[in-house]
């Protein structure tokens, strides 16, 4: 069920891709650029709400509500979209949404698709699946265009091709267009306008995605910065939104809530620059605009979730404010993780999806400082979630032998004092003699971890504290 | 405050315990001068995280229940970490929460557990000491205490009130340093990146010594420190607020530097 991936990433290689991306200097520099910008703008914006904490806690209720009846707020969708002359298909894993959108562009004598930003598109390998059918495919969000052109996969949620600089973009555009090298990244902006506008009115088919669906009126809402979900959807004549069963929402009422704190955590912004509503084809007094508008409703592991003690998971609605804020994605980047989804939410998301034996070092791969959990607009409580995938990692016996029966032992020693206190003593006793006057080591064997990039602070000589206290020493 | 003075349970932590024993000293140092009978229940050991935060739910249960024998009897359960205090009043509750019995002890373990620089800033300030620290100091939030206990003002309250000494607040200081208890010698890589950006918010203050609530942390930074050949002084803040703040302080001095 994993996507086809085209630098054959994945996230049980995460320790070598960590490793390698650790070493990529430029990454460093994109990453190190884009980190405080969003950590600042996101802080603005939220200090312009003095009563953001209320708002989140409202929102992470309405996304709490709305998947305990998930399945009648689909049901209500899908009448509506009929009954505005749309078409809604459900899609239980990545190769029936691939095979829906295929159908429908085959049986439209497609050859041209335009794609709005979607993440849900990159989960079930959809670009694949339509260039491996002959379709020519352009990603319209800039970020998207340019990893397109690169052949790459999105680092980021909202920020598809944040580990690029500038410079290397100017470099990729210079040689896929044949044009000069530009400085500026308005010229960028300019010149990928130019290449995208004819390819909007070539396409035969617009795929966009979508940030809610909204059940009372069975609309997709998207929102982006660009504007290129509205040309995508409204120029060719076939409109196919695919989205994520935990999207929907039952009235414009709740959306409106979700849509005022993942503006505030995405890009700090109030509203996106553009929030656009479909509803069903284009109707006769429209006067033009996609006579023929599908739903892709996907599952692929959602319902799973719901129904699992994972369910607060699928409150996320994706702004990203946990990777901008994840200390480790800041150090390696999203295409460490190897999949679709990085950083905190991706660490638990990942597992669910593709299986807890795909991705054993995600979960670990964390201090449970809690910054992400302390930033989320919906209160998803990732470090708790984090915690909960490794104990059912230890309980799947996915947890290599060695960690295991460390833990035990460990266990063992720390549930008996008259055991452990002599252990201690004598490792302080070898760690003083080690660090001798100088108070600390450089090599210590059994602690290359801690010593490949530290030195290891030594105790003075005389004793652990309770040897000290025990013997009647007193402050 | 009944007129009789509160029994304290230390709960040392097992790094302060092996590692810096001279924090345990100026804990009960600091707890004594707040008008508190400290004793040091000989029965614990650690807090049970390297279990809990592996996911060894089992191990981790079993230690917490040792460790709740062992604190039942005191009026407050104090202790120099906010990591290791958080375990004992935010997660002992959690992993014992299938059986109903342990859940009620684990709750009112809870209820009188303390993280120090807390305790002494909302419960019992120490009096008499009058500590004094010449240098400039950055403090270092560890993220447990900051998130999990909302220790952030407390200490830097505590430090205020010590003669000579200048704080300096580092960028970024809500962003972990690395540590994460076992995470720094599973992901020693990605730690290394995470405790060199730590230790460059710290260089950027101009600050003479980093101090911290957690031994942890601390002894990332200074190990850091020490390897780049950094230096700066590295104290735990109890040693600080207990006027114990001597010579080169965690992981020594630098050949040929002036601690």
């Amino acid at each position: 069920m994993t996507a086809p991936n085209p630098t054959a990433a994945h996230p049980r290689r995460f320790r070598l891709q960590a490793r390698g991306a650790l070493q990529d200097a430029r990454l460093r520099q994109a990453l190190d650029r884009a980190r405080g910008g969003f950590v600042a703008k996101r802080a603005h914006a939220v200090a312009g709400r003095p009563d953001f904490e209320a708002l989140t806690a409202a929102a992470a209720q309405i996304k709490d509500d709305a998947l305990e009846r998930m399945e009648d707020h689909l049901q209500r969708f899908e009448s509506q979209v009929i009954a505005r002359g749309g078409h809604v298909h459900h899609a239980a894993d990545a190769q029936a949404a691939r095979e829906a959108v295929l159908e429908i562009c085959r049986s439209r004598g497609a050859h041209r698709v335009t794609k709005g930003k979607s993440m849900v598109g990159e989960e079930v390998g959809l670009n694949q699946a339509l260039e491996g059918a002959g379709l020519e495919v352009t990603e319209t969000d800039l970020g998207e265009y340019i990893i397109q052109l690169a052949g790459e996969t999105p680092s980021h949620i909202i920020a598809p091709a944040v580990h690029k600089t500038r410079e290397q973009i100017s470099e990729l555009f210079a040689q896929h267009h044949g044009t000069p090298p530009r400085g500026e990244v308005a010229e960028l902006v300019d010149e990928a306008r130019s290449v995208l506008r004819e390819r909007y009115l070539q396409a035969d088919v617009g795929i966009t995605g979508a940030n809610f669906l909204v059940a009372e009126t069975g609309t997709a809402v998207l929102v982006t910065n660009e504007g290129n979900g509205d040309l995508t959807a409204s120029l060719p004549n076939v409109h196919v939104v695919i989205t994520g069963i935990d999207k929907v929402v039952p009235t414009f009422q709740e959306t409106c809530t979700l849509l005022r704190v993942l503006a505030r955590s995405a890009t700090g912004q109030e509203l996106t620059s553009y929030t656009s509503f479909f509803t069903g084809p284009a109707a006769e007094a429209d006067g033009e605009g996609p006579t023929d508008y599908h739903v892709i409703l996907v599952d692929n592991g959602r319902r799973a979730i719901r129904d699992s003690e994972f369910r607060s998971m699928l409150r996320c609605i994706r702004c990203g404010a946990c990777m901008n804020h994840c200390p480790v994605y800041a150090s390696v980047g999203g295409h460490a993780y190897g999949w679709v989804y990085p950083g905190p939410m991706g660490s638990v998301l990942t597992p669910l999806m593709l299986g807890l034996d795909q991705a054993p070092d995600l979960p670990r791969a964390c201090t449970l400082n809690g910054r992400c959990g302390s930033v989320c607009p919906v209160q998803i409580p990732l470090p708790d979630l984090l915690r909960r995938l490794r104990e059912r990692q230890y309980e799947g016996g996915i947890v290599s032998v060695r960690y295991r029966w460390g833990t035990r032992l460990w266990g063992a020693v720390a549930r008996r004092p008259w055991l452990y206190r002599p252990l201690a003593a004598l490792g302080a006793r070898l760690l003083g003699w080690a660090g001798g006057a100088r108070g600390r080591v450089r090599r210590l064997p059994g602690a290359g971890g801690w010593v490949a990039a530290r030195d290891l602070p030594t105790p003075t000589c005389g004793g652990t504290f309770m040897a000290r206290w025990r013997r009647g020493e007193r402050p | 405050m009944a007129s009789a003075k509160p029994q304290v349970g230390l709960f040392v932590t097992c790094l302060v315990d092996v590692i810096r024993p001279e924090v345990g000293f100026a804990t009960v140092r600091l707890l004594e001068a707040a008008g508190c009978r400290v004793e040091v229940p000989a029965h614990q050991t650690c807090c049970g995280q390297p279990a809990s935060s592996a996911g060894d739910r089992p191990q981790a249960a079993a230690v917490a229940r040792a460790v709740i024998r062992a604190f039942e009897r005191f009026d407050y359960v104090v202790g120099p970490s906010g990591s290791c205090l958080s375990i004992l009043s935010r997660h002992y509750p959690q992993l014992l929460s299938d059986d109903p019995q342990w859940l009620e002890r684990a709750r009112s373990l809870a209820g009188r557990t303390w993280e120090l620089t807390r305790f002494l800033d909302e419960v019992a300030p120490a009096q008499g000491l009058e500590p004094a620290y010449p240098g400039i100091v950055a403090y270092h939030d560890s993220c447990s205490g900051l998130r999990e206990l909302g220790i952030r003002d407390q200490p830097r309250r505590l430090l205020g009130q010590v003669q000579g000494l200048e704080l300096r607040e580092m960028e970024a200081r809500d962003v972990c340093c690395g540590f994460g208890g076992t995470f720094c010698v599973s992901y020693p890589e990605i730690s290394a990146r995470m405790v060199d950006d730590k230790v460059a918010s710290v260089l950027a203050t101009g600050a003479d010594t980093v101090v911290g609530g957690d031994l942890g942390c601390l002894m990332n930074i200074a190990g850091r420190l020490r390897r780049r050949g950094e230096p700066l002084r590295v104290f735990h803040v109890a040693e600080v607020l207990a006027g114990r703040a001597q010579g080169a302080g965690l992981a020594g001095a630098v050949e040929g530097a002036t601690a």
